[in-house]
């Protein structure tokens, strides 16, 4: 009898402990598709230290990770802005915490032709350039060449930002060239003479020329404290303070020495 | 006796199998491209419940994920039919010229140099294409003509042309090959020249199989999109010069499509645009298949 129930022991114990670690070993991650490179770098590097942990990525954009860590249907939601006052309610109604961690900075530099005469450039410029308004390098002092404006494909983070940064809810005019990545915007400027575009930070070489934006001069430094105009932080938020594997991983994300690294990698700034 | 109506029975049977499994194989592609369209046209459609059809195909404006956004992809059709004809205009005259002179010009020797190398023309990667046209012949564009930028309509037209040029080349070749020995004989036994010949003879009774290729090339040229991404500009404006930026379909589709989330009013948009794209090429093989069954040549006493 006394034998029988210590078997039955075992065997609920085993249950219960298989249980706890298949549950255990999985993290979800969804949301902004900005923060994406970072958290797909970051997991990666994760996964290869901790093979027992599986991490399952998805984009979707910062509303839909809000979404999912409001209905509880992700262990960590990515947002490339902070979290709005109404999704705080939704989250609160359903006893979920939002706690948010700065994981990097997004930087945007304008980058012009090596060529081009212009050193800096301030917010309303931009906006007059993007908007289609002014159309000569001669209006901002440059010579007397039309200006080429590169844009970036709507749906990108990097879009996000400078529709959010310098349009100021204006639209980018219809006749601004679109493209698909930095690394297009990049070899298109260092092509054209006439043309302006933005690029994340970590994108900048040798063929573009990176413009001071009010006199500031877009680098670490300056995002870090706060002066440079077109940047902002990014988020993983998590609902409640995290444990376990959950908190293992921002950790990691965190560490300066681990996470911050691919984060550089990425192109954004890292924390420190 | 009895043996041999078995074996006779079985026979039947075999033949019966094979058939169908040719039915089988057959269907499979049929079936594939039903798929295709249906789930085109399910994941498309919904837009329709937010934006009204002809705001969608006549709207001036693209801008997916502004709030409020606006789907309007006129400008992205007007990108895509104008690449194509310009595009055609620089390949048809040089596919079928091409094809002409290798078929009835050129010597043997020239003929079998000339021909694989303008194949191998088809079997060059589009995004190779796209990468000359955006690194080589964008500057040099710009240079010369002294034009904002050189990725623009007429470089994509361009290099869309090289990509039909292969197609249209060889089909046409084709049947300009399979006229019969008989026509152009007799035409010159009555006295024609052979420009006269090639002129009155051969191009009528190969205008079916040439128009056929040009049609195909056509539908390549408006399907491609690596190249229109990289060439084109992809500003989302209605073009006023050759030598303006534009946004074709198929570019739309290709950037927009990973970032957009999925089951939005933005993804069901692209999917409305794939259907229009889908229409587009649907009209030019339907157009390709009628020309080629109404002027099709049957045998040497047609013409």
């Amino acid at each position: 009898m006394l034998k029988k129930s210590v078997v039955l022991f075992g065997v609920i114990a085993a249950m219960v402990l298989a249980g706890t670690m298949a549950w255990a070993g999985k993290i979800v991650i969804k949301g902004s598709t900005t923060v994406l490179p970072i958290a797909q770098k970051t997991a990666e590097a994760y996964m290869k230290q901790n093979p027992d942990v599986k991490i399952s990525l998805s984009g979707g954009g910062s509303g839909n990770g809000m979404k999912a860590l409001i209905d509880g249907s992700t262990d960590i939601a990515d947002s490339s802005r902070f979290i709005k006052g109404k999704e705080v309610k939704l989250a609160v109604e359903k006893s979920i915490y939002p706690v948010p961690f700065a994981v990097a900075y997004d930087c945007i530099v304008p980058v012009v032709h090596p060529g081009n005469p212009i050193v800096n450039i301030t917010m309303a410029q931009l906006k007059d350039i993007y908007m289609g308004k002014v159309k000569n390098w001669k209006e901002m002092g440059g010579p007397d060449r039309p200006v080429v404006v590169i844009s970036r494909d709507t749906s990108s983070g990097t879009y996000e930002v400078w529709e959010a940064k310098v349009m100021n809810k204006e639209r980018v005019y219809p006749g601004a060239l679109l493209q698909a990545s930095n690394g297009a915007v990049s070899q298109a400027v260092a092509k054209n003479k006439n043309a302006i575009g933005y690029i994340g930070i970590g994108y900048v070489n040798a063929d573009v020329k990176a413009l001071m934006v009010n006199r500031i001069v877009g680098s670490k430094d300056t995002t870090l404290n706060g002066t440079y105009p077109i940047s902002r932080p990014l988020f993983m938020f998590t609902p409640g303070w995290p444990e376990g594997d959950v908190l293992n991983f921002i950790n990691f994300v965190l560490n300066p020495e681990k996470g911050q690294k691919y984060v550089e990698e990425a192109g954004f700034v890292p924390l420190y | 006796m009895e043996k041999g109506d078995r074996r006779g029975k079985s026979r039947r049977a075999r033949e019966r199998i094979i058939r169908f499994l040719f039915l089988g194989i057959a269907l499979a592609s049929i079936t594939t491209l039903f798929l295709i369209a249906l789930f085109l046209f399910t994941e498309g459609l919904p837009l329709f419940g937010h934006v009204s059809v002809t705001d969608f195909v006549f709207g001036k404006f693209w801008y997916p994920t502004s709030d409020p956004a606006d789907f309007g992809i006129f400008p992205l059709i007007i990108a895509s039919v104008a690449v194509t004809v310009v595009s055609s205009v620089i390949s048809i005259p040089l596919g079928v010229l091409t094809a002409l002179y290798l078929a009835e010009g050129a010597s043997a020797k020239v003929r079998e140099l000339v021909k694989p190398v303008v194949e191998l023309l088809a079997a060059l990667p589009s995004v190779v294409i796209g990468f000359f046209g955006m690194v080589i012949v964008a500057p040099v564009l710009q240079e010369i003509l002294d034009i904002p930028t050189g990725l623009n309509l007429f470089n994509a037209s361009l290099m869309l042309a090289f990509m039909s040029i292969p197609t249209i080349c060889s089909m046409s070749e084709d049947a300009i090959f399979g006229v019969p020995r008989e026509l152009k004989e007799a035409s010159l036994a009555l006295g024609a020249t052979h420009w006269e010949t090639i002129a009155r003879v051969i191009l009528p009774a190969s205008i079916s199989g040439i128009s056929t290729a040009v049609i195909l090339g056509m539908s390549r040229a408006m399907g491609e999109t690596m190249v229109v991404l990289m060439v084109a500009g992809g500003a989302a404006m209605i073009p006023t010069s050759l030598f303006d930026p534009v946004r074709p379909m198929p570019a739309s589709i290709a950037a927009e499509m990973a970032e957009a989330p999925f089951r939005s009013e933005h993804y069901y948009a692209l999917f409305a645009i794939a259907i229009v794209l889908f229409l587009f090429t649907l009209a030019f093989n339907v157009a390709a298949e009628r020309i080629s069954n109404r002027y099709r040549q049957v045998g040497a006493a047609t013409l």
